[in-house]
């Protein structure tokens, strides 16, 4: 739990010295409260109520970077326990375990298939993150297969090995690109943290316990490895969810630092609709790193998408630029459809018109991203704000025609925009899906 | 030193219901199902009780569906083109605990069917399975406050689950399901506030807070899932710290949200994983009942459910 201005004011001095540029004391702690000022304004502060103060304004989850400079992203550093408080930050990695007893062949062909895992989706890019490499066999083979993966993508790596030596090989091989290492146990941690150290690189810690993993971490702590990743093992999920769901709330209600680190899951399972399921559950509940094997561009699809839904801003919705938009090769003859700027109304219909093939214009009106429905009962979609979005585009210098399709959903408006734009509505189909049958059939 | 665990006390519980009334209860059903009952965030079970797991019903029609996607409709075959050996295939072969029928033959675009047309049906369906029954009217208010009376009625004592009533059309319903002895669905346009002021009127009517089942109106993944999936968490929340009129046991309609999506279009089994995803997904957040359509998908989620409760 943060501290309050209150509970900050007992550890400053007290005297209202002024030094740091305000009246009290109280007012300072107040700022402090608010992480408006530094703790260094003080100078009279005592070592003691700095190192306190110096805590409390770090993250209750350290942010830990993966990846080496060329690809590189951000785990942790999130502040709730449910994403309508405040949007959750660094959305869970994606990561695929490769098994290096596999022949180089069908690894090759497993690399190349991550590589081409991308998807646009409501104007965002989904991508995949990191590709774990597995020991399975002599440490010779685990260093030629992590070289194999280094030198076919750049996606950051894990290399998850129970053989020091053959970690340390890897590790030293793949330095650069800041490999993520798995993992220091409570009997391995000494010779693991030697090595995370040597080549400046993060690691996991695995415990099945969490009590067991806080003394672990603060193991590590204690021989200078802060860029920690938390796993407690093999479990059914909803073991495995409450596990998730403690170490947050360990990080967020009491502020244990010892477990105040991202977390990592481990799908196991081959049928991909379970695998699935099981990573969407922690992608929900709270993971920061989830790892699977299938690579079926279905399954990875929708945890992709359930990932982009989970991480969405609550506060704001996803929206575009309201204007008009051409799609294909417009003429003055062409359509003109009319939708919201929310981004998944605006895609929704992009990409059925698109597939119609006949050129046309989509106006996007401003309706502060909300959806069609809503917009229209909230009053931000109507004969006013498509007129006056029409009139924005310039839109008779655009088409010499003069008809206008709206959403079916909102065919109750066609009167008002007719009598307000001058236009003829022509009401189009309640989903999007019916739109290409809707174009063709226009003439 | 230990880790003290950090454990959420609620002082609420969500109400519990069952579907169904068997022959010791006045109906004819040959099971019933329970759902609700938490006194805990979904799948929390070191926090407190769980007593009923999420419940899947089979969504039947009683007339064909036309536009059900081909990898849906496949799953099926003929049957779809009778209600009857549709809801004997999912209670015989797929063996759905609950069906969920829709009335869309009363639409007037999809065949128009009268009040008495629409009590045989159920009527008739009641004698051919023996399953408890969900039923929702086809999406036509004023021709809904019509045949759903006769439905309530033809299914007097047998504890059906019916609905949606909505904010400016729920009187109607609840006065046919009080008379009659069924449950109610209340849907709310993902709106907390209206949820709970729709629970707050159809109670005013004397239908008990027990007796409501909310549907929040879900997108599926991709499709504004998010939206639902915050509105069931902050309801739930509200509900264990004590508030009774937000309380109830959530129902989704996850295939019909799912069925309509480009993906659900894109091949066999990036749409059977759509509704599978948006289903557990939503059990994540809270769901009791998951209406869905692909058998397929409803054995893999029925599995997970299996699998977060076998423990």
């Amino acid at each position: 739990m943060a501290l309050s201005g209150l509970d900050i004011y007992k550890l400053l001095p007290k005297t209202n010295c002024r030094k740091c540029g305000l009246a009290t004391c109280l007012a300072f702690a107040m700022q402090l409260a608010k992480k408006a000022l530094a703790v260094e304004k003080c100078p009279f502060i005592s070592a003691e109520a700095k190192t306190i103060l110096e805590e409390q304004a770090l993250p209750p989850i350290k942010p830990v970077i993966l990846g080496g400079d060329n690809l590189k992203f951000e785990l942790g550093n999130e502040t709730v326990m449910f994403r309508h408080e405040e949007k959750f930050r660094n959305p869970a990695a994606l990561g695929f375990i490769i098994e290096d007893n596999l022949a180089d062949s069908k690894i090759r062909g497993q690399i190349e298939k991550i590589n081409q895992l991308k998807f646009e989706r409501v104007g965002q890019l989904l991508e995949v993150n990191l590709i774990a490499i597995k020991q399975n066999t002599g440490a010779d083979r685990f260093l030629e297969v992590s070289e194999l993966v280094l030198n076919n993508t750049v996606l950051p790596v894990m290399l998850i090995s129970g053989d020091i030596d053959a970690l340390k090989q890897a590790a030293a091989v793949a330095a650069v690109r800041r490999p993520l290492l798995y993992c220091a146990t409570k009997d391995n941690f000494s010779q693991i943290a030697a090595i995370a150290k040597e080549f400046q690189l993060p690691l996991v810690a695995a415990a099945q316990d969490i009590d067991e993993l806080a003394h672990l971490t603060k193991g590590l702590n204690a021989l200078g490895i802060r860029d920690l990743i938390l796993d407690t093992g093999e479990k059914n999920v909803a073991d495995k969810i409450w596990d998730l769901t403690q170490l947050r709330r360990q990080a967020l209600k009491k502020s244990n630092r010892a477990l105040g680190y991202p977390s990592l899951a481990i799908v196991d399972k081959t049928d991909p609709y379970e695998e699935a399921m099981e990573a969407a559950a922690y992608i929900a509940k709270y993971a920061g790193i989830v790892l699977i094997k299938g690579l079926e561009s279905w399954e990875v699809l929708s945890i992709l998408t359930l990932r982009q839904n989970i991480y969405t801003d609550p506060q704001k919705p996803l929206q575009i630029e309201p204007k008009l938009y051409p799609v294909g090769k417009t003429t003055k003859e062409s359509p003109v459809l009319i939708t919201t700027n929310f981004s998944l109304s605006y895609y929704t219909v992009l990409s059925e018109v698109e597939a119609s093939k006949i050129p046309s214009y989509i106006l996007s009106v401003d309706t502060e991203g909300m959806s069609v429905l809503t917009a229209w009962a909230a009053e931000k979609f109507n004969a006013e704000s498509i007129t006056k979005s029409l009139d924005k585009c310039a839109i008779r210098d655009v088409v010499v025609h003069k008809n206008l399709i709206i959403p079916g959903y909102v065919a109750i408006l066609s009167g008002d925009l007719e009598e307000q734009s001058g236009y003829k509505v022509i009401v189009g189909p309640k989903e999007a899906a019916g739109i290409p049958v809707f174009l063709k059939n226009l003439n | 030193m230990e880790t003290q665990l950090v454990l959420e006390k609620w002082a609420g519980v969500i109400s519990a219901l069952t579907i169904g009334a068997n022959k010791e209860d006045g109906g004819s059903r040959a099971n019933i199902v329970r759902i609700g009952g938490q006194g805990s965030l979904p799948l929390l079970f070191k926090e407190g009780s769980i007593p009923n797991r999420p419940v899947i019903a089979f969504e039947i029609w009683d007339t064909p569906p036309q536009d059900w996607p081909d990898d849906l409709t496949s799953a099926y075959g003929k049957v779809l083109n009778d209600p009857f050996a549709w809801a004997d295939k999912c209670v015989n072969e797929l063996k759905a605990q609950l069906l969920c029928v829709r009335m869309q033959g009363a639409h007037p675009d999809f065949g128009n069917k009268d009040p008495g047309e629409a009590a045989n049906f159920i009527s008739a369906l009641l004698t051919r399975v023996k399953v408890p029954l969900i039923i929702i009217g086809s999406g036509d208010d004023s021709k809904d406050n019509l045949i759903l009376p006769a439905c309530s009625e033809a299914a007097k004592n047998e504890r059906c689950l019916i609905g949606c009533a909505v904010q400016d059309n729920y009187k109607t319903l609840v006065a046919s399901v009080l008379a009659d002895g069924h449950h109610i669905i209340a849907e709310s346009p993902i709106d907390i506030n209206i949820a709970k002021q729709l629970n707050i009127l159809i109670s005013d009517m004397g239908l008990s807070l027990e007796r409501i089942v909310i549907n929040p109106t879900i997108g599926a993944l991709g499709y504004g899932l998010e939206y639902a999936y915050s509105i069931m968490e902050r309801a739930r929340l509200a509900a264990l710290s004590g508030d009774k009129t937000l309380a109830s046991p959530f129902i989704c309609f996850v295939g019909q949200e799912t069925w309509r999506t480009k993906e659900a279009k894109a091949g066999y089994e990036q749409g059977v994983i759509w509704e599978i995803i948006t289903a557990t997904s939503l059990i994540q957040s809270g769901a009791d009942l998951l209406v869905m359509r692909h058998p397929a998908a409803v054995e893999k989620v029925a599995g997970y459910i299996d699998s977060l409760f076998n423990k």
